[in-house]
């Protein structure tokens, strides 16, 4: 009884500290003490789980937690900021599959007790306990499946277009009813073989149904797709939680779920579409070019000509999208930034929201660069000054720029925020080539009159311009 | 345990998320998501029971063992990871 106190005060406190942390995660000068209050937290809620009665024996928990904490500190350590959107998922993935695992443990150890012995040491009913086991189960392995195709598609490994085939709706609809109807059939039965069965039926319908759920999602849909598997991971170990009785699980999960939840609803406003649309629409995946009568030609230009304007300008905004971090330029961008200034510009980098891959990708890579905080300008207070801007350098942006979002109603991001390019002076735009975006729009941007192209990678591109600048 | 509290841990806790980030700068975006992806680790918690309260070689103990395999990949890779990329916020500031 005393020990159980000491636990439970524990854990407490480790709840406190996940509040804290989560909070001054929210403002940049607390945020870094604020993930370390929170990992002080984690590192409590473990400690102390350690006195819990109930283990018998030390030297597996102690394998498990060497060989998990090395896997996880030498990738944490290795990976590079530009796979930073792959690596988040896949953490994400892990998190939920630890829920599933442990709602399964559990119904072992019901199938080991019978249920007479565990509902007396629960002090719940059995269908609720079978309704949380079956519940953490399907989140947690909807997340895991989920987040290890985001992870494939982010990394590369599998197409990351949108894929969508016929009776794709109707298939996931009938995975979602059998997947419930199995769910009521095992919270209602008292018979722990079936139970058993049935689970693990469960479980492969959930697996499946996290592959299903992310495959019609195109790439740039993603930072929207990882949110909500991040808040999903919270939910599961939420749901965990309600498993096996443990506040901690069920107040830190919850936070977690929450916040996603927030970041979720963040990141679809910053695309001006509902998170259904997101989910549901298999959007970008067929080349919906609306109905263009404008046959206008791009106008390319070469690194030496976009030099003398680059040379002449007072004021110049970067404007970087997921094709920048493809490219890998961000250091030769902050390098022809820096030699930009020299030569007396004033230099910005506009930021959209749902730039990259995952919420606040630009951020992180220019960061890794060391653009300095202050040039990192959003969306909002870079559209106002935006006509009086020099030159705009469009790296790797499409449908972020796409002034159809603004002027053309009948456009299908038509409301989109965008960052205003088209109303610079001169746009440069900096492409691999002449393919469409990641929603397949024809971006007009492209072929107005102060637009000019400049074909190639990015990152030779702006080496070469670097180079002229020195040169 | 009593199931009414538990409800109303979980409610409370669902508002208080929700509160306490409804404003964050974008550029932070990245680290927070990474950060609270960490903390749901926290089945870690769950998964050391379950690895330590079972026999050596039944079902439960392997499950829970996996559990904590991957659980703490996710919470000491996750702190790291933030870690990391608040290290590159914070040395620009200066």
């Amino acid at each position: 009884m005393e020990l159980d106190n000491i636990i439970n005060l524990a854990y407490v406190i480790a709840a406190t500290l996940f509040v804290f942390g989560i909070k001054m995660l929210g403002s940049a000068e607390t945020a870094r003490r604020g993930n370390m209050i929170s990992g002080i937290g984690m590192l409590i809620a473990v400690v102390v789980t350690l006195l819990d009665r109930e283990i018998l024996d030390y030297k597996w928990i102690v394998a498990g937690l060497i060989i998990g904490a090395s896997i996880g500190g030498i990738a944490a350590r290795i990976v590079k900021m530009t796979s930073m959107p792959e690596l988040v998922a896949l953490f994400n993935g892990f998190g939920g599959f630890a829920s599933l695992l442990v709602a399964w443990a559990e119904l072992e150890k019901i199938g080991l007790l019978g249920w007479q012995l565990y509902m007396g040491q629960m002090g719940t009913p059995a269908q609720f306990s079978s309704f949380v086991i079956y519940l953490a189960m399907l989140i947690g392995g909807v997340t895991f499946t989920g987040s290890l195709y985001a992870y494939g598609k982010l990394s590369g490994r599998v197409s990351g277009r949108a894929l969508v085939f016929g009776g794709q709706k109707f298939l996931n609809i009938l995975l979602l009813v059998a997947i419930l109807g199995i769910g009521v059939v095992f919270t209602w039965t008292e018979n722990l073989d079936t139970a058993s069965s049935l689970f693990v039926v469960g479980v492969s319908l959930a697996l499946v149904f996290g592959i299903m759920g992310v495959m019609p999602i195109g790439g740039g849909d993603m930072p929207v797709v990882i949110s909500m598997l991040n808040s999903c991971s919270g939910l599961a170990a939420s749901a965990a939680g309600f498993v096996i009785g443990n506040n901690v699980l069920i107040v830190a999960g919850c936070l977690v779920g929450a916040s996603g939840l927030i970041l979720t609803v963040i990141m679809c406003k910053a695309m001006n579409r509902s998170l259904g649309n997101v989910l549901f629409s298999g959007f970008g995946a067929a080349n919906q070019s609306s109905g263009d009568d404008d046959d206008r030609e791009p106008k390319a230009i070469n690194v030496e000509d976009a030099y003398y304007v680059l040379e002449a300008a007072s004021s110049v905004v970067f404007i970087p999208g997921y094709g920048m971090a493809v490219a890998q330029a961000q250091h030769v961008v902050k390098e022809l930034a820096e030699l930009l200034e020299e030569n007396g510009a004033e230099v910005n980098f506009a930021i959209h929201p749902v730039a990259g891959r995952m919420p606040g990708h630009m951020n992180v890579l220019l960061a890794e660069a060391d653009v300095p905080y202050e040039q990192l300008v959003e969306m909002d207070n870079i559209n106002p000054i935006m006509p009086t801007v020099d030159v705009a350098v469009v790296i790797g942006a499409n449908d972020v720029v796409n002034p159809s979002a603004v002027n053309d109603e009948s456009s299908p991001i038509y409301g989109m925020p965008i960052i205003e390019a088209h109303n610079a002076k001169t746009v440069f735009i900096l492409k691999r080539g002449q393919g469409k975006g990641f929603s397949g729009l024809v971006n007009k941007l492209f072929v107005m009159n102060n637009s000019r192209m400049i074909y190639g990678d990015a990152k030779a591109t702006i080496s070469a311009m670097v180079n002229e600048l020195k040169g | 345990m009593d199931l009414i509290l538990l409800f109303f841990i979980f409610l409370l806790a669902a508002f208080l998320g929700l509160e306490l980030i409804s404003k964050v700068p974008s550029q932070l975006h990245t680290p927070l998501m990474s950060g609270s992806n960490a903390i749901s680790g926290i089945t870690v918690v769950g998964a050391i029971v379950a690895t330590g309260a079972n026999e050596d070689g039944t079902t439960g103990m392997i499950l829970g063992l996996l559990a904590l395999i991957f659980a703490t990949i996710n919470v000491v890779g996750g702190y790291l990871v933030t870690d990391r990329m608040l290290q590159m916020f914070k040395k620009k500031g200066k």
